[in-house]
């Protein structure tokens, strides 16, 4: 069906001949736009308008679950939640947790792509062992790591408490609960981070390990010299990646300690939620939504920087 | 145009049995799921956790029909329903996105134009944001509009967020092209349309299929905005999942492992199908031939 805007456009030997606006919109020159419309017609609609909606709502004390007209109150609510000290620990958490996830996806995720650059019998079927993870729901790898961690009935539990005896109750603790959340996060997205790595690897021209063969350096040089500048980028870039898409970590967190023990585990994105949609702080929230998406443009900005790095190197 | 990995060296079976030992190891948490799904439930809260026991198929089946105490009789559930709408808006709104974001990526490759950069950053800051950002709005809008609880609207709405890698991915793909094969094409008298379907896709139909399979398992999970829009005719698999929790029985795990196994059987298929084009999907394009 959306195919129909090529149609449009594709026959370059009659447009001049239509006139009226068919024929202004037909013209090769708005080829170019033509094709974007669609696109970011879509996108307006379902990203930058609501977006602008809630840029708005920030400025004012709006409440989604009274009936008040909301009044305009200017910055207030900027001001309200970057002097509130419980936004500041929720950031220092969400750092954390974010800081020690990506940092063990990218020792793990690293050392799976070493594990499968090479070729060998039936290395596609090991590998969707290793992708799985991945295309699990967020719902169900929460349930399930919450089980794990149970004292009673966990697997890990279980396991733990054979190795030592005292018993072990992963969630009862600040620390426990976050190593619990990073734990399981860094399961699902290793494998991610692997396919990003394996990329670099098997894009190092074959010639450079032969030429090191030949000048009989050792492993640990010929990593440095030559894999290591080939996924260098890329590892920026899953480092980027993961820290934005892990900055939101939502639903993990919510399944498994929904923020606890107290509010030592509650995220950014958490905290939002809670404010969203159990205190209809609407205005509030969209205020600190908006400077949440001011970190992430940021972030955007140092990843594009990453993608364009890796482009220019390729060339 | 499969692209042909290099390896670093060749390995026999020796390194096979190796890494499928490791690679069960992580996938042990999945293994244990599907297990999972074949105990009963005293067997899926064992103390001491089994590892061995009589399999039962009793939790595939309660994924379907329900046993009514009541009456005694089964009847049916809607998770066949909620499986038929996870497909259809996943491949609908995958689709979707992939032909409108085709489109605009062939027209940034190809049509420069002044403030193209910006468009671009435009683009991806949407995908980037944070879901919360919008979600008030959407749902207001998505109220007044009527369009909570229909499939277009969900669909539109998951086209939305998979345009955004879907323009940048394929734009990488047709900016590999070599463009003096379409200008010498147009020479001899081939249409733009011809040019665009007779020269470009042909070229990066590997591209397009990484850029599915890369959207596919982002938008197959998705919770969020499917718990807050969809009705009871448009459920997904995930809100499904989510709502198994609430029982007053606690929860019952063998149910939600069964569901879990039922739903990751269409995305592990596609995934091993296209599983080269993923390893290129993942490197937005910058992995070149």
């Amino acid at each position: 069906m959306a195919v129909l805007p090529t149609e449009k456009h594709t026959s370059p030997a009659t447009p001049h001949t239509r006139g009226g606006f068919g024929g202004w919109l037909l013209d090769p020159k708005r080829r170019g736009a033509l094709l974007v419309t669609p696109a970011i017609a879509i996108l307006f609609v379902m990203n930058i308008f609501p977006l602008m909606w809630s840029f708005g709502l920030s400025f004012f004390n709006y409440k989604a679950s009274s009936q008040r007209v909301p009044r305009f109150q200017g910055l207030e609510n900027y001001q309200d939640v970057l002097t509130d000290d419980k936004v500041w620990e929720r950031f220092q958490t969400t750092a954390i947790i974010v800081g020690s996830s990506v940092i063990l996806q990218l020792i793990v995720g690293f050392l799976l792509a070493l594990l499968f650059a090479k070729a060998f019998p039936m290395r596609r079927i090991v590998l969707m062992l290793v992708l799985t993870p991945m295309m699990l729901s967020f719902v169900s790898v929460g349930v399930f790591f919450k089980l794990f961690y149970e004292p009673t009935f966990g697997v890990v539990s279980y396991v733990l408490n054979k190795i030592s005896s005292e018993p072990f109750v992963m969630l009862g603790s600040p620390e426990g609960a976050i190593a619990g959340i990073v734990i399981a996060d860094a399961w699902m997205w290793s494998p991610f981070v692997m396919l990003l790595v394996l990329a670099g690897l098997v894009s190092v021209p074959k010639y450079l390990y032969e030429a090191a063969e030949i000048d009989r350096a050792s492993k640990w040089r010929t990593f440095r010299t030559i894999t290591f500048p080939y996924i260098k980028s890329l590892l920026l870039l899953a480092v980027l990646f993961r820290t934005i898409e892990t900055f939101k970590l939502f639903d993990i967190v919510y399944i498994i300690t929904e923020g606890g023990p107290g509010s030592s585990t509650e995220t950014i994105a958490v905290y939002l939620y809670r404010t969203a949609f159990q205190f209809f702080k609407t205005s509030q929230s969209s205020a600190l939504a908006y400077i949440v998406l001011f970190i992430v443009i940021v972030l955007t900005n140092l990843y594009l920087y990453a993608v364009n790095r890796r482009a220019a190197e390729v060339d | 145009m499969a692209r042909k990995h290099r390896e670093i060296g060749k390995a026999g079976w020796g390194y096979t049995a190796v890494a499928s030992v490791i690679g069960f190891i992580y996938f042990f948490p999945v293994f244990w799921i599907i297990l999972t799904a074949f105990k009963t439930r005293t067997d899926a809260l064992a103390v001491p956790p089994k590892l061995i026991f009589t399999p039962t198929f009793d939790n595939f089946v309660s994924v379907f029909y329900r046993a009514s105490i009541t009456t005694g009789t089964s009847q049916a559930t809607d998770m066949g329903l909620y499986f038929f709408n996870s497909i259809f808006i996943a491949f609908t709104s995958v689709g979707l996105a992939l032909i409108v974001g085709t489109l605009a990526a062939y027209a940034f490759s190809r049509y420069p134009l002044r403030g193209n950069d910006t468009y671009l950053f435009i683009i991806l800051t949407t995908r980037m944001m944070p879901p919360i950002v919008v979600i008030i709005p959407i749902f207001l809008m998505f109220r007044l509009s009527g369009l909570a609880g229909s499939y277009w609207g969900i669909i539109f709405l998951y086209t939305a967020f998979n345009i955004p890698f879907s323009v940048w991915l394929v734009k990488s793909f047709f900016d590999e092209l070599n463009p003096e094969i379409e200008d010498a094409a147009r020479m001899d008298g081939a249409t733009e349309r011809r040019v665009f379907f007779g020269f470009c896709i042909p070229q990066i139909l590997a591209g397009l299929s990484a850029t599915f399979v890369f959207g596919l398992i982002l938008t197959w999970n998705e919770f969020l905005f499917a718990l807050l829009l969809t009705g009871v005719e448009t459920r997904t698999v995930p809100v499904a999942m989510a709502r198994t929790l609430g029982g007053e029985v606690g929860v019952d795990y063998g149910l939600l492992a069964a569901i879990v196994t039922l739903f990751l059987i269409p995305i592990f298929f596609v995934t091993f199908l296209l599983q080269n084009q993923l390893l290129r999907g993942v490197t937005f394009g910058t992995v070149k031939k």
